[in-house]
């Protein structure tokens, strides 16, 4: 009997495993070649489609590999089980100076899913991704082998473990370096531009100045007003310059139903409110890093807003050069198409190169938006989409994608052959049968 | 510096408690049936806070070792101050009721080996006029259920012993803290399926601390278990016994 949900964040596809694993101890993992069936590791099911779900295969639980394991606190050098979420290390090493030196737009990921999803955030321009600060962490094989790897030792394996959707292995801890931060706070201005050209200028202005930047764009505006939003920067808040605030107990809330809340009404009408809530051109204000990085975590399972069906989200980046005419005919389609998006975020990624042999991140803009999942029609209005994300030399990021083809994946991600030696012959995922699939019945 | 001592420290709970006293600098004491589990509790609890660790590999079933058990954890404390009993199995029960050796094995790890290691404590502490005595029994040991009866009645024995203990060392100012969880989401119950009713192991854990600094009789973890037993204590046997609980 499996006990717990393995669903992915998206609810879309609905696939069920055939069984789970649990793990606790970092020195009592099973014998990973003793499952009949490919196995996938699973910690708290915030990827967004496929990638983390093994249909009819073996999951394994590691949420249990839940442990610390040193802190140097003069180095900023932090190592811990696979299962740990940012959310415990943030409570850990904030409190004592230190940062995520990158976090995603949630908190309640496991450490070994960063690594494996190398995810980015806000701070993209300046620090690069989450790889980019991986110092090394330990491998198991289905061989049985327990591989340390490093930028030094077992490099390969590093490079493909980092952006490779767990399947090189368990992982089974994780080192990391840590950021200082002078306290929990952050000095933000909010920025209102009224289209996208006016997006691009603020943002190479703002990205110069601010270690932190992303944007909230409008997407049921259309024609004038396309590509309106609210540009949010913010750089880590200083005692010495700032009078900081009280530390603000959180409050996490449950979303109470699982039904369909999200529609073209309630988005349309989100959209404006959000859009108009700020009356000022800019704003500044102090606010704690829970707000800042991770709004949407005060509600745990917002995921349930967009019904039993689920959502997917549709996140691309096309490179400089082909970004604003590809943004702007995305925008177009999305708008005409009324299938509006809750949160739309826009931001630049910088140069920094990650080690990750896959990874999504490159220099260019990114943007993902929301879409309740309609079937047939959504899933062919996003094709439309992949075709100009194509036409621009774009990437889809495969942990937010359930859909695209085996064809577009490989074609954005021609390393992946290469890649592929180094996956775990035991190991396999929903996603990854997927866009490899055409090449496999050949 | 208090001297903490934690059986069953590997446990999911008694981690939790264990890493509440390791930020007030107390040292520990750790006991558990495998060394390296021990080892990756106390790494976690080292990168958390500074103090001092010691840990010791036994076996609770083990009974003619817990007098030395206790003696070498005197001796590396320096004395003792709080000890701890966490150790537990929740067993099968259909699988285990058919069998009459597992059902005397589960006795002997939940309440012989529980009463054994919490008279040596009391003794102990009885001589020296101070110290607390907390034990991991259950909800499960206020009533006898057909789904969990030798789990039960194992928890219900320790109970009654505690009971008769504190009585005994109360005027030697020694305490003895009968701790009550209903059902936590730890390893042990990973092959239950949850409700809402199951605890987090970190709010178990600080509920154990608590008590454990307060010197509480008994602690109903979470508290509102105190209520649901009140009333399923309450239910006239005849009834009871044709329920299906």
């Amino acid at each position: 009997m499996i006990i717990g949900n393995y669903e992915s964040w998206g609810r879309y596809p609905k696939y069920s495993p055939f069984d789970v694993y649990y793990v606790y101890w970092r020195n009592e993992i099973p014998d990973l070649s003793k499952f009949t069936k490919k196995i996938l590791p699973y910690a708290w099911g915030k990827s967004y489609g496929d990638s983390c779900l093994n249909d009819n295969g073996i999951l394994i639980d590691t949420k249990g590999l839940n442990k610390f394991i040193l802190f140097d606190e003069e180095k900023g050098l932090f190592r811990c089980e696979a299962g740990v979420t940012l959310a415990t290390i943030l409570d850990f090493a904030v409190p004592r100076g230190w940062f995520l030196s990158v976090t995603p737009g949630t908190k309640f990921i496991s450490v070994a899913g960063a690594v494996a999803n190398d995810v980015h955030g806000k701070n993209h321009h300046k620090s690069g991704t989450f790889g980019c600060h991986v110092t090394k962490f330990e491998l198991m094989r289905s061989s049985g082998e327990r591989l340390i790897c490093s930028p030094e030792e077992n490099s390969e394996l590093f490079r493909a473990t980092i952006g490779g959707l767990g399947l090189t292995g368990l992982i089974i801890w994780v080192e990391l370096k840590l950021k200082p931060c002078p306290s929990a706070f952050f000095a933000m201005e909010s920025e209102k531009f009224y289209n996208l050209d006016e997006f691009f200028e603020i943002n190479d202005e703002s990205e110069k100045n601010f270690d932190y930047t992303v944007s909230w764009v409008d997407c049921t505006a259309s024609d004038g007003s396309l590509g309106r939003g609210i540009y949010n920067r913010g750089n880590h808040a200083h005692p010495d310059e700032y009078d900081l605030p009280e530390l603000p107990k959180q409050k996490l809330k449950n979303f109470p139903l699982d039904a369909a809340f999200i529609n073209q009404l309630t988005v349309s009408l989100f959209n404006i409110l959000y859009f108009n809530k700020q009356f000022n051109k800019t704003e500044k204000k102090l606010i704690h890093y829970d707000p800042f990085f991770y709004p949407l975590d005060a509600i745990l399972h917002w995921n349930k807003a967009y019904g039993k069906k689920g959502f997917l989200q549709y996140q691309f980046v096309v490179p400089f050069g082909n970004e604003k005419e590809a943004v702007k005919e995305i925008l177009n389609e999305v708008s005409k198409s009324g299938k509006s998006s809750f949160l739309t975020v826009l931001k630049t990624f910088g140069d920094i190169k990650s080690p990750g042999m896959l990874s999504f991140p490159r220099p260019g803009v990114t943007m993902a938006i929301d879409f309740r999942m309609g079937g047939d029609r959504t899933l062919k209005f996003l094709e439309r989409l992949d075709g100009i994300v194509c036409n621009a030399d774009g990437v889809i990021y495969p942990a937010k994608d359930a859909r695209m083809s085996a064809e577009d994946f490989q074609n954005f991600y021609p390393q992946w052959t290469e890649f592929e030696k180094y996956i775990d012959p035991a190991f396999s995922s929903s996603f990854w049968r997927r866009v490899t699939k055409r090449i496999h019945n050949e | 510096m208090k001297k903490i001592m934690i059986f069953g420290a590997a446990s999911a709970i008694a981690q939790e408690t264990a890493k509440l006293f390791a930020r007030d600098g107390e040292h520990l004491f750790l006991v558990d049936m495998n060394i390296s589990r021990l080892e990756a509790v106390r790494d976690d609890i080292l990168a958390r806070f500074k103090t001092k660790i010691d840990l010791y590999e036994a076996n609770a079933l083990d009974f003619d070792k817990h007098q030395e058990l206790f003696e070498k954890a005197i001796q590396t404390l320096g004395g003792l101050d709080y000890v701890l009993i966490a150790h537990g199995t929740l067993p099968d029960q259909t699988k285990t009721q058919e069998n009459p050796e597992s059902i005397i094995r589960e006795f002997n790890i939940n309440c012989v080996s529980v009463i054994s290691l919490a008279s040596i404590a009391a003794n102990y502490f009885e001589k020296q006029n101070q110290g607390c005595i907390a034990v991991i029994s259950s909800v499960a040991g206020d009533r006898g259920r057909q789904s969990n009866y030798i789990y039960g009645a194992a928890k219900g024995g320790v109970t009654t012993f505690l009971q008769g203990l504190r009585n005994r060392v109360a005027h030697s100012g020694v305490s003895v803290v009968t701790i009550k969880p209903g059902m936590v989401d730890t390893p042990m119950t990973a092959h239950l399926p949850k409700s809402p009713l199951f605890a987090k192991p970190n709010d178990v854990g600080k509920g154990i601390y608590k008590a454990m600094l307060s010197g509480k009789d008994v602690a109903y973890l979470p508290g509102y278990w105190r209520l649901i037993m009140t009333i399923i204590k309450m239910i006239p046997e005849g009834i009871f016994k044709k329920m299906k609980l």
